[in-house]
Parts: C-alpha cells; structure tokens; sequence
C-alpha cells in the first residue's frame, strides 16, 4: 500500500533534512521546533499553577511570578500559537491543495525555519540567564527603563522570529497567487487556503509594525531616547496604539488557520458541501480587514478618548458578524449530513464550542462599560485562553491527526485519540471556566498572591491544568507510537476531496506524479455519498 | 564555445514552476509583497515620528534647522538619479543589452555609494557636534526652542530613521553588486532577467523612503 519512494525516504541523514527545501520535510522541522516550544510554554504555566493554589504567594517569589508569566506569554504566542497551523499544516498543504510541487520560494521558506529557530534560541537563552518580566506586551516604559531583566535580549529574539512569520506569509500570498494548477480558480480553493491567505495578509502587514515598535523600545532603552518614557518626553499610551496594532490582528493570525482546519474537517465528517462556500471565505477576509481596526479596545483603561473608545467598540463588535457566520455555516453544514464522530471531527466540535464561548464573552469585553470592570481581571484570561487554546490548540490538534495519514502514511490509534480529545476538553473547561468566574469576582491577573475566598476556584483550575497535561502528552506518545506502530494508510483514508488527497501517503517529493487538472468545485462530497471511510 | 548556448531560455527554470513567465511572476509578485511590508515597517516609524512632530513642533522645526539641508539637497538629487540609472538597466536587460546593463548597474553602485559616503559625513558631523542622543547631548542655549530634551528627541528619530535607511541602502548596494556580477558572469539576458528587475524593485523603494524622509526631517518650518 505504502509507496516505495516518498518525501520521507527520499534521501537521509541530517544534511538531507537540514538543507532541505522541500516544504513538506520543513513542515515537519517547524513541528518539532513548535512542540519543544509548546511544552517549553507548558512548563511555565505549570508553575503559574502550582503557585495559585495557595493564596499565600509561597511557591515563587512575586519577581520570579512575573518572569513566568512573562516567558509562558512569550513562548506560547510568538513561538507556539502564531507559527502553529500555518508554518506546520500550512507549509505541508498550502502546495498540495493548489495542486503545486512546493511553495514560491523554497529556500525563504527554509530561512523562515532558521529564523523561528534563531529567534527561539536568542528568547531561550535569555530566559535562562534571567528571564524578562515585562509581561509578553513589553508595555513601556517599564520595559524601557525600569525593569532589571533581559527585555533587549528577549526583543531581539522576537524581532528575529518576527521576520520568519513575514517570509511564511509572504510565501503563502504568492503561491496561492501564481502557483495553482489549471482549473483551480479562486472560488474553487478549499477554505483552508482562504483563511491560511487571511492570516498571512495579517502577517504581511502587522507583523513589521510590531518589528520597529519593539526595535523602538530596545533604543530607548539602550540609548535612552525619550520614545516612550514619559520622563524622557515620550509617549506610553503611542507604544500601545502601535503595539496593538499588530497584536490584536495577531490574534487573528492565531485563529484564523484554526478556522480553516475546521472547515476541512467538518465537511469531510459530515460528508457534505460546506454550508455557504463564498459566505466562510470571505468571512476570513473580513475577520483579517476588521482586525486591524480594533487594537484600540484594549486600551479602554489607557486614557483614550472616550469618542474613540466609543468607535473602537462598535467596531469589536462588527467582528463578531464574520465570526459568527462561520460558526452558523459549520452547524448548517453538519445539519442533516451523514457525521462520523472520528478524532478530528471531536477536535471540530470542540473548537465550535469553545471558540463560540471565547467569542461572546469577547462581546462582553468589547462593552465599555463591561470592560471598565474586567479589564486586567482573570475574565479577559479566560477569554482569551478559550480563543487560543480552547480554538486554536483544538484545532491544530485535531488538524495533525486529520492529516497525520498524509505526513506520515500512517495512522493514529482511533481509541486512544478520542480518549485524548475527550480528555483534553474536559480539562480545558476545568481549568479555564472558573476563571471565568473569578475575574468577574474581582481577582486580577498577574498576581502571585490573591484573596483567600477565591481559593477553591484556583484549585478547581490548577486540577483542570494537570487533566489538561495528560491531555496534551498523550498524543505525543502515541503519534510517535504510530510512526512505526500505526495502520498503512493508504492514499485516501477519509475518503475526503481535495488535491492532497489525490496523491500517495506520503506524497512524493515532488507532490504529485503529473499535474492535476481541477474541474471540480470543492467539497463534492454528494457526489460520492457511498465512499467508505477506510480508517 | 559560446556562453550563451549553455543559458538557453529553461535553464533558469527552477524545478517547481511551470514555465518561464510563471517563474518571473512570481518573483516580481514576491517582491512587490516585500515591499508592502517594508511600508509597514517604515509607517510605524512615521507615524511615531509625526506624532511627536504634532507634539513638539517648536522644537522639532529649530533642531530641523541644525541639519545640513545642502548635504540633504544634494544627496536626494544623487539618489534621483541613481534611480533612474536603475531604471536604465533594467530596461536593458530585458533587451539583453549586457554591457550596457553592466554599466548602468555601476553607475548605480557609484551613486549608491556617494549617498551613504555622504549620509556618513552629515553622522560624524553631528556626533562631533554632541548631537547624537545620550549623555553627552548639547544644544546651544541660545538655539533651545520649546526644551531641549524634545530636541534630543527630534536627533533621536534622525538617527533611528536615517540609520534604517541606510541600512536598507547597505543592502541594496549588496544586491545590486550581486546583480552585476549575474550579469558579468553572462548569467542575465532577455529570457532571464528576473534580479534585475526585482533588485531594482528594491532600489526604487529605498529611494521613495528617502523622497519622505527628506522633507520630513529637512525641511520642518523651512520657509522663509
């Protein structure tokens, strides 16, 4: 069943693998890089958890509390999240589902590699010479000019790997603009790419803005040039403004392939047309134009004028427009089909739930009233981690095990990934939910030390956060498991539409054997209702 | 032996495109897509400098007076016309004019260069000045508009500003140099011409920073 020559064995040894321009085999580089980053992440809010189980600020000291935080932000946002879907599934299927042999510019692609690990290893040094406790938003001017930690070192190291999220969407751009095989128009692009294109827009665009913020702040720190610091003549609330424009698009680039997975996923499981093709595509455009129009609700508390809060406001909510088509097309699209519940499809409720959850209390604080009373409480914690963890780790998750049989030929074992999945949304909802509840009580965040009534939420949470663990090491054991240990896949075992299922498992270096022709519209999936799902 | 047998028209092909045109697309589309990030990273810095020019314009216009307008002038008028030089090879190599594209790539390195060997003269003069942010910051008092700190503010987004774009102007020098090289080596020609065009792509936008930052930091309440 196997092919006899694929990507895999194509060639060997280390050389083969780290000069390689072949998007699939850096695919699997930026993974591993990201799940040694994930876990490194991990580690950090373990620490955060173990320290909140006390009210008494007993395990770390509040200057160590802080660093943690910090670098858990740091490492998870820049080095995880942002990377996540695009730089691993994206790099993998970007080429094969426009039906190209690799990406526009392979040896970019592979720069962008050496650039997100050139930046991880700068942040990783420094994290382990001292650390930064600026909080991941470097907010001035106590980054600039006060803080006695490594904030230059941790920039540069950002700065670097900002410059590989550039390279990746630029890559993207192009290659959706001038790569596609014969037959593939714009509106025959699988939902995948339209959201993948979205959030490379996002980093084409944002990611440099943050790029001369950051650069602004480590001059102004090194030469003490007046930029932010009021006491030097600056302006902390402009570092802000221009931080969040990048930042909050960027959660964004953190949702938005996220989205794209599920598309995927919930078409192939219900075995029907995605609910409203033209309205979901757009909808990535929309969430990407809006994006860059709302960074100033997260300034509700900075002193911004009360005519533009008033703006911004009304614009965070305009967001929920697109947001909430999305989720409604994904329902429509599985009423009435034919669902099998396997682990992507999991993945894929989910992130539905979740993300839904996310989004309406991100309506919450987009009011400014409400706002006013959450804001830097464990509520907007909450929030945020049931958009990027509840949305975007589920689905990155359930997109690896919907495409581990095309990375790898193999496939995961069905039981224990459900188990897993299963697991890791209960001890999601443990760990986050009573957040929820005790921002709204009052309990601010970044503290290492709180009031005692809050206690037996903060245990609940810290007992969800180790349910949460096992959830997330369980597929690293048994994905490695099935690398040598897993059924053959075969070309096609959801017996899915789309280019990349068209092709062998593995594919072969070069995608595919001749270059597709595509006259179908995609997710045809009425017109094979009698495939079998082979796995 | 001739070397334009072994360049025939597909042997720039690279693996993963199509055809020619495809391959010189994409190439102009990826530098284009460059670029727009490269307005972002420049707007931001923009952006910040003329909030503060809004904040501090006393200061700013009277540390504006303390640059050297002529070097400015004179340096925008070198960048002008490297820009067309630019222009000029281009066009030649897609008529695959190779002597002519070489001298033309020269005359763009010289001009180049004579920007930044100008652009370092006007830094050590004001370094020798004290005007560089720091410690050692001076201002004649007699010169103080608004308060001295928003002039060292005003040097501070100088040096910033035309630091980065020289930097960018270091590495265009780069590229171009290695644009004649290809060209040298015989490497370039009307089916293969793709550095060119994108180098020069680059180059254009390098000198676009500099037409806004001329007036910008230069000429802030400069009427008579």
């Amino acid at each position: 069943m196997e092919p006899k020559e694929h990507y895999l064995n194509v060639n060997y040894g280390i050389r083969s693998w780290l000069l390689t321009t072949d998007h699939k085999r850096i695919a699997l580089l930026y993974m591993m890089s990201i799940t040694l980053m994930f876990f490194i992440g991990g580690a950090f809010a373990t620490m955060i958890r173990l320290e909140l189980m006390t009210p008494a600020g007993d395990l770390v000291t509040s200057d160590t509390y802080n660093k943690l935080f910090t670098m858990h932000g740091i490492v998870m946002v820049f080095f995880f999240l942002i990377p996540s879907v695009p730089a691993v599934i994206g790099n993998f299927l970007v080429p094969l589902m426009i039906g190209a042999k690799d990406l526009a510019f392979p040896k970019v692609n592979l720069l962008s590699w050496y650039l997100y690990t050139t930046g991880a290893i700068i942040t990783l040094y420094n994290i382990i010479i001292g650390g930064v406790d600026t909080g991941w938003t470097f907010y001035p001017p106590f980054s600039s000019n006060y803080s006695n930690t490594y904030v230059v070192g941790a920039i540069v190291g950002i700065f670097v790997a900002g410059f590989s999220s550039i390279l990746t969407g630029l890559n993207f751009v192009v290659t959706i603009h001038s790569m596609r095989a014969p037959g593939m128009q714009w509106r025959k692009l699988p939902l995948f790419l339209w959201s993948n294109y979205a959030a490379a827009v996002i980093m084409l665009l944002g990611t440099p803005v943050v790029a001369i913020t950051l650069l602004l702040v480590a001059i102004e720190r090194a030469f003490h040039i007046g930029i932010f610091d009021p006491n030097l003549g600056g302006d902390p609330v402009l570092f802000q403004h221009m931080f969040w424009f990048y930042s909050h698009p960027a959660v964004y680039i953190m949702i938005l392939p996220g989205m794209g997975v599920i598309s995927e996923v919930v078409a192939c499981f219900s075995r029907k047309r995605v609910f409203g093709y033209s309205f979901v595509a757009a909808a990535s455009i929309a969430i990407a134009v809006y994006g860059f129009l709302v960074w100033g609700h997260h300034m509700f508390v900075a002193g911004i004028s009360v005519y533009s809060a008033l703006i911004f406001s009304i614009l965070s909510y305009l967001v929920a427009i697109p947001s909430a088509i999305k989720v409604f097309n994904w329902t429509a699209t599985m009423y009435r089909g034919a669902i099998s519940y396997k682990t992507p499809m999991l993945y894929a409720f989910g992130f539905i739930g979740l993300f839904t959850m996310g989004g309406l209390t991100g309506l919450f604080v987009a009011a400014l009233g409400v706002d006013v009373h959450v804001t830097d409480t464990y509520f907007v914690v909450a929030h945020f981690h049931y958009i990027m963890v509840g949305g975007m780790v589920m689905a990155y998750i359930g997109g690896l095990h919907f495409w581990w049989p095309k990375m790898t030929g193999r496939m995961y074992p069905e039981a224990w990934a459900k188990l897993s999945a299963l697991i890791i949304f209960l001890g999601f909802n443990l760990t986050f939910f009573p957040q929820f509840l005790l921002g709204y009580l009052g309990m601010p965040r970044r503290y290492h030390a709180y009031a005692p009534e809050f206690q037996v939420l903060n245990v609940m949470s810290s007992a969800g956060a180790s349910i949460l663990a096992v959830g997330y090491v369980l597929p690293l054991i048994y994905l490695l498991w099935s690398l040598r240990y897993g059924k053959i896949a075969g070309p096609n075992p959801w017996g899915a539409t789309g280019l990349e299922w068209q092709t062998t498992s593995p594919p072969p270096t070069h995608n595919f054997e001749e270059t597709p022709i595509v006259t179908e519209e995609p997710y045809a999936y009425d017109k094979f209702p009698e495939v079998e799902i082979v796995a | 032996m001739s070397h334009s047998e072994i360049t025939t028209p597909t042997s720039h092909l690279q693996a993963h495109f199509q055809t020619m045109e495809q391959q010189r697309e994409t190439s102009v589309v990826g530098m284009w897509t460059f670029l727009a990030t490269e307005v972002m990273f420049f707007g931001g810095l923009f952006i910040a400098y003329m909030v503060y020019r809004l904040a501090h314009y006393a200061a700013f216009a009277a540390a504006s007076k303390e640059l050297n307008v002529t070097i400015g002038a004179i340096n925008t008028a070198v960048l002008i016309a490297s820009s067309l030089t630019m222009a000029m090879s281009v066009h030649e190599a897609q008529e695959g004019r190779r002597k002519l594209v070489i001298i033309f790539v020269i005359l763009t390195l010289i001009f180049g260069l004579t920007f930044l060997g100008l652009k370092g003269y006007e830094w050590y003069d004001h370094i020798s000045k004290h005007e560089a942010p720091g410690p050692s910051f001076h201002i004649e008092p007699d010169k103080v508009r608004g308060d001295a700190r928003s002039m060292e503010l005003f040097f501070g987004f100088y040096f910033v500003m035309t630091g980065l774009h020289a930097l960018h102007m270091i590495i265009g020098v780069g590229l171009v140099s290695w644009v004649l090289y290809q060209a040298w080596r015989r490497e370039i020609s009307a089916h293969y011409h793709n550095p060119v065009e994108s180098v020069g792509l680059y180059w254009h936008f390098v000198d676009i920073i500099w037409i806004y930052l001329f007036p910008l930091l230069y000429l802030v309440d400069r009427h008579p």
